[in-house]
């Protein structure tokens, strides 16, 4: 897909998030906002998958350690194809397969389980491990939230990327800036978020998270990184793309009401 | 000749190594101790050390599992089942992953470095958890088997293994199957339930009950979850007194194990014998084994 086709996408992608978490009346919205864009381009340019096969061994894998964002992976995963779009109005729902939190044996086209924060990293460094070990030449990817690397795991893990030298591996920190309790600085805070990746030995790239054509190139660029990881660091807005969630804590993980989804809903469509 | 089970752990790992390509190994910074060295030395580029991070070392073998490898996956009890007890629930059990944790040095005979090292409370912690199998073997050939044995299993499974040598207790004739307990002997005057490093102390026992007159029989529970419900049951109903005993808290381990199933089933009095709630201290393996009463004299007193 080019960049205007890309941008259309993320919109439809959008939708489908908002769709989600209305008609389950519960979910994150915010940060599935935020990370919309970089899943866009990862599901519909940059992965090598089979929708029609979403277990195939080649594929590049995709670990959303910031699971409360699922939203946003099944938005991209029903609109590339593996489940119906329609689906995604049954999110958190008793009956529904989609589950509050990515399910990988429940959901087709999920590669790991996730939900309990910190722990995506571990399992895509084994994933990136294998790919190694087996000579493959599937990647990798893995998005943390940039509240999430308070947690340590998350650092015992960096260290192993490097010791292993994964550069098959490339993390994307959503960095919205924005965790329940508030700023990532008031809370605690984790920045400088670079230094921080680069002395655990990646290779750093900022960009705009939601600049389309910054998010291609960037991982244009991972891909010839030799010997070690990448850390794409994404400066994000926090519910990017609906006015009123923009940067407001509030809208973590809280659904919207009918008439601030039909709001959001003939927003997005403008922007079309 | 007695041998700690983390040492046939070691061993029978490396001979799955040889077979199975597939077997990868995760280690701690204690592969001297918990024995995978010696898988490490045949098989380096099967190896990884994770270091001192037991929730990343989980969590890196959910990922390698999901790509097709059969990760067994060491520390101490304490660190396995007690520091990553999230990772495990959440990255290797509730997505049903192909993990196997074979955690050494559990319980009070770790000895010397006393109460932090000392995990009694991990068949309570692992069992509860929705998929996992928890197994807890009592000697060389058993220890063998089971390890042997998980590698064709699909799912996570917890491997409680001792630091402490004890005696052979089987030859390779004897027969084992997960979910299933083994019988020694068919007295009727009580039935000693023990697992791991206490079943020679319940064997022991039950040769100077039977000097003294009194028949019992001993069943070795080596598959704490699933659990030999079968078994359970008819002890209960063929012997006249039950007493369990485990080198773990009484609190969920064992002695609750059969207790639910005789609550559930045939509802009989059962002497528990473990770690009485409170944390261990440091000492000699066998002097805490006196201390905290988990030796035979301590069941040979209930008849």
């Amino acid at each position: 897909m080019n960049i205007e086709e890309l941008t259309k996408k993320a919109v439809e992608i959008r939708k489908g998030i908002i769709e989600a978490v209305y008609n389950a009346q519960s979910g994150h919205p915010g940060g599935s906002l935020s990370i919309a864009d970089i899943l866009t381009v990862l599901y519909f340019h940059e992965m090598k998958i089979k929708p029609e096969d979403p277990k195939w061994e080649e594929r590049d894998r995709l670990v959303l350690s910031k699971g409360h964002c699922s939203p946003a992976l099944y938005s991209c995963l029903a609109n590339r194809g593996y489940f119906p779009v329609e689906d995604l109005k049954t999110f958190r729902k008793i009956d529904s397969y989609l589950q509050g939190h990515p399910d990988r044996n429940k959901v087709p086209g999920v590669d790991m389980t996730t939900g309990s924060l910190g722990q995506g990293l571990s399992a895509a460094n084994g994933m990136a491990i294998v790919g190694k070990m087996d000579k493959k030449d599937y990647r990798v990817y893995c998005i943390l939230g940039d509240g999430e690397i308070e947690e340590g795991q998350i650092w015992e893990a960096a260290m192993t990327s490097s010791k292993y030298k994964l550069d098959n591996l490339c993390v994307i920190v959503d960095n919205n800036n924005l965790q329940i309790d508030g700023t990532i600085e008031e809370v605690m805070s984790p920045y400088p978020i670079d230094e921080k990746f680069r002395s655990f030995g990646f290779e750093i790239i900022k960009i705009d998270g939601h600049d389309i054509e910054e998010i291609i190139k960037a991982f244009e660029v991972a891909k010839n990184i030799k010997d070690k990881p990448t850390c794409i660091i994404a400066k994000t807005i926090k519910g990017k793309g609906i006015s009123y969630m923009e940067n407001q804590v509030g809208w973590h993980g809280k659904a919207p009401n009918e008439e601030q989804y039909k709001e959001a809903i003939t927003e997005l469509e403008k922007g079309i | 000749m007695k041998k700690a089970t983390r040492q046939s752990y070691g061993e029978a790992l490396l001979e799955l190594g040889k077979k199975n390509k597939d077997v990868v190994v995760l280690d701690a910074d204690l592969a001297g101790a918990t024995k995978t060295e010696l898988f490490a030395k045949e098989f380096p580029e099967r190896f990884f050390d994770i270091g001192i991070a037991e929730a990343d070392m989980m969590g890196t073998a959910a990922g390698l599992s999901t790509c097709g490898k059969i990760p067994y996956v060491s520390t101490f009890a304490m660190f396995a089942a007690g520091r990553s007890y999230d990772q495990i629930r959440n990255s290797i059990c509730y997505p049903n992953l192909n993990v196997k944790i074979c955690a050494t040095h559990a319980g009070i005979t770790v000895g010397e470095d006393g109460a932090t090292h000392q995990m009694i409370e991990d068949l309570s912690l692992m069992r509860t958890i929705p998929n996992m199998k928890v197994l807890s073997p009592s000697d060389d050939t058993q220890t063998k088997w089971i390890i042997k044995e998980i590698s064709k299993i699909n799912g996570p499974v917890y491997v409680r293994l001792a630091r402490l040598a004890t005696e052979e207790i089987y030859d390779e004739n004897q027969k084992f199957e997960i979910g299933k307990a083994i019988q020694h002997g068919d007295g009727t005057d009580g039935t000693i339930f023990a697992t791991g490093v206490t079943v020679q102390e319940a064997l022991k026992a039950q040769k100077i009950l039977q000097e003294k007159g009194v028949n019992v029989r001993v069943v070795d529970m080596y598959s704490i979850k699933p659990v030999d419900r079968d078994m359970i049951v008819k002890c209960a109903k063929e012997t006249k007194k039950l007493v369990s005993i485990e080198d773990h808290n009484v609190i969920g381990g064992l002695g609750s194990a059969i207790s639910e199933i005789l609550t559930d089933e045939y509802p009989t009095k059962l002497i528990r014998l473990g770690i009485k709630d409170v944390f261990g201290r440091s000492g000699k393996a066998e002097e805490l084994m006196k201390y905290y009463g988990i030796i035979a004299d301590n069941i040979i007193e209930k008849f």
